[in-house]
């Protein structure tokens, strides 16, 4: 009997580990042989621990399971999927799992990420096979015509980027992945390292083979200790089976992947501060350009991508760019993993097409709050995206639509607020976390966030608001167009719709708080 | 040209001002000596430093400085940079509480009240007996199962100040850990 229970960290941080536990022991009492799999997780986060049993009609889910249902779940007959409370159904016919496109995502929390076989078995390495085959300038034209653009938020065309290390001559180029995913509101890179790490190690493989590089490194966040020991784990059996090193699958073409580890600073998730941190200084950001392309890593043109671009290449190159580019709308093309979270009743990870509405995922998806209140904001691509309120819950999601009112979408994290939250305190916290992550390289950053907080605690405190008000906007102005990168550049994107949206959080007076 | 090849060979001499323990020092040199010929080897340096020691002394840093041929100052301003590297020993716990949004959405503000309060430290200090040592931490990338925290290298979700009492008492039993 075959049983599935998930290893990825959001699953054993609510107890999937003694899950697990619990079902091999009442097994073995019970004299019952069963084959417990560590799957990835699949996403549907609020039925974590999720427990999945392979039976005639397919796999059949219950959740949330905790340790002292699982002798209730054998006695009931749930190895043969017989009826439980917890009981859920097929588990690919749950309408929060059926209705997506899982393209990047197609084999997380199906298959054994631990297993080399059971990858090959799920279609697996053929993308690598498919670029084998292929001369490298094809490698980078398919990936250019597929239309992805790079999930980290940036969105920059992955096909461009790499057209430019391809024609940049050097002795050593390198493929850098961008694991530091230090977005709140996002876990989808996780995901993938824990749930299906070879497929990551495929796409830096594939983009080591279209650009010449010849090493790779994943810089990852130290937050991420299971996806570590899940990389390494995959690391070596690609390693141990040609897929990775020398004259892979006898090519004679090579590529050697190393795994670093950050020191929690989110702004080394800027990519050439990422860089500089591998190089092992300070994470400071340099000035641009050169581009990365033409002088990253140690000087020499590197391509250097986020997780999720990484992981879309494989299926790139299997199925051919216009399958990919045939999901999607204008010029977001393909799917984009969404990380639905926060105060939300359904919160997990769903892989859809571009255009989907956020209105849609929040309450089609996600049920509505967690907390049963009305949902008042939604804060989308992290601690530098805007705070959108419900007028703008129509916006569909599309880099483009997204930049027309203001916001941005980044890495497809959602984070949903009732109306219990404070904007004015939200605020507040994006300068302090500006202030406390600012490399100090640039002034409008370093010294504008410090002020930010104490401008902000002024028009809160009544303190000649109207004047205040006018210097916060200015400030942010500053930020904006006079900061070297991202963070202090976009940190005025949650303050200014903070303040645009939320007028009314920012006054000292209560009775203005309390008619609205 | 001869002189700037005399000049290259002049060797750097080491002032060890280093107060470290010689099992320390011993650990330290070891780690430089396993990873120095990496490329880029500083952070691999530092976080076997502090995986060995549990922190990254402040004598260590001439030591590794000597290793790898860098200014003290270089080491110095890299070590401080990053919030993970710590100049003090910890307990024997580390506790990191998430602070950002997806956490704050859903009770994180009370979450990290609470957790002082219930151990009587602040952020950045320790408990009297030593057991357990607190932090900040900007996304665990729990986002949709928060409030969460991570104890030493153990992910929790769901975290109510109740269960944060619970982990922790859990922690601090004689030879618990998990």
């Amino acid at each position: 009997m075959k049983i599935f229970v998930p290893r990825d960290a959001a699953a054993l941080s609510v107890g999937a580990q003694q899950v697990a536990e619990s079902i091999a022991a009442e097994a073995a009492k019970r004299g019952m042989a069963v084959d417990l799999v560590r799957n990835g997780s699949r996403g549907l986060l609020w039925l974590e621990p999720l427990v999945e049993v392979v039976t005639d009609a397919g796999r059949i889910a219950y959740g949330p399971v905790t340790p002292d249902q699982v002798a209730s779940l054998f006695d009931a007959g749930f190895m043969q999927g017989r009826p439980h409370a917890l009981r859920l159904g097929a588990v690919e016919q749950i309408p929060y799992l059926k209705n997506q496109e899982r393209l990047t995502f197609a084999r997380v929390g199906v298959t054994d990420p631990r297993s080399l076989e059971d990858y090959l078995a799920h279609e697996g390495y053929r993308g690598l096979r498919a670029a084998l085959a292929l001369d490298p300038a094809t490698v980078v034209a398919q990936v250019t015509e597929s239309g992805l653009r790079g999930r980290g938020g940036a969105a920059f065309p992955a096909g461009i980027k790499w057209k430019t290390v391809s024609a940049t001559a050097a002795e050593q180029k390198y493929i850098v992945c961008n694991a530091d995913e230090g977005d709140s509101g996002t876990f989808s890179d996780r995901m993938i390292m824990e749930g299906d790490p070879f497929l990551l190690i495929e796409g830096m493989t594939i983009a080591g083979l279209a650009t010449g590089a010849t090493r790779g490194f994943i810089y990852l966040r130290w937050e991420y200790p299971d996806a570590k020991i899940a990389l390494d784990a995959a690391i070596d059996a690609a390693v141990g089976a040609g897929y990775l090193g020398e004259n892979i699958l006898g090519s004679g073409r090579s590529f050697q992947l190393e795994i670093r580890m950050g020191a929690g600073a989110y702004i080394c998730g800027e990519e050439t501060s990422l860089l500089e941190s591998l190089e092992g200084k300070r994470g400071q950001v340099r000035f641009k350009p050169p581009l990365p392309a033409i002088a990253g890593l140690f000087g020499k043109p590197t391509v250097i991508n986020n997780v999720i671009t990484l992981a879309s290449v494989p299926i790139i190159l299997d199925r051919g760019a216009e399958y990919y580019r045939n999901y999607g709308v204008g010029r977001s093309r393909g799917t984009l993993p969404i990380q639905l979270t926060g105060n939300i009743k359904r919160g997990g990870l769903i892989e859809k097409a571009f255009g989907v509405t956020l209105r849609q995922l929040l309450y089609d998806y996600g049920g509505g709050s967690l907390s049963g209140r009305p949902i008042r904001a939604v804060q989308v691509g992290g601690p530098l995206g805007a705070y959108m309120p419900e007028s703008q819950f129509d916006t569909p999601l599309d880099y483009e639509a997204f930049a027309a009112v203001g916001a941005m979408l980044g890495h497809g994290g959602i984070v949903v607020f009732d109306d219990t939250v404070d904007l004015a305190a939200q605020a507040r916290y994006a300068m302090e976390f500006c202030a406390i992550e600012s490399c100090g390289k640039c002034t409008p950053c370093r010294i504008g966030s410090t002020r930010g907080v104490e401008v902000i605690d002024r028009l809160i405190g009544g303190e000649d608001s109207a004047k205040q008000e006018v210097v916060l906007r200015d400030l942010c102005e500053t930020m904006t167009y006079g900061s070297l990168c991202a963070l202090g550049g976009l940190t005025p994107y949650p303050v200014i719709s903070a303040l645009n949206h939320f007028p009314e959080d920012f006054s000292s007076q209560p009775a203005a708080k309390a008619a609205v | 040209m001869s002189q700037k090849s005399s000049l290259r060979a002049i060797p750097i001499r080491v002032e060890s001002a280093s107060s470290l323990a010689a099992a320390e020092r011993a650990a330290v040199l070891e780690v430089c000596t396993r990873l120095k010929t990496l490329a880029g080897p500083l952070l691999p340096i530092l976080h076997g430093v502090q995986r060995a020691l549990g922190h990254v002394p402040q004598d260590a840093v001439p030591l590794i400085a000597a290793e790898l041929n860098l200014s003290r100052a270089e080491i110095h301003g890299v070590v401080t940079f990053y919030h993970y590297f710590r100049k003090n020993l910890p307990g024997r716990h580390v506790v990191h509480v998430c602070r950002a949004e997806a956490c704050q959405s859903v009770g994180a503000v009370a979450l990290e009240a609470h957790a002082k309060k219930s151990l009587g430290i602040d952020f950045h200090q320790t408990t009297r007996d030593g057991s357990i040592s607190l932090g900040p931490v900007y996304c665990l990338g729990n986002c949709a199962l928060g409030p969460s925290i991570m104890i030493d290298e153990r992910l929790e979700g769901r975290v109510s100040p109740e269960r944060f009492d619970a982990i922790v008492a859990h922690a601090r039993l004689p030879g618990g850990t998990r």
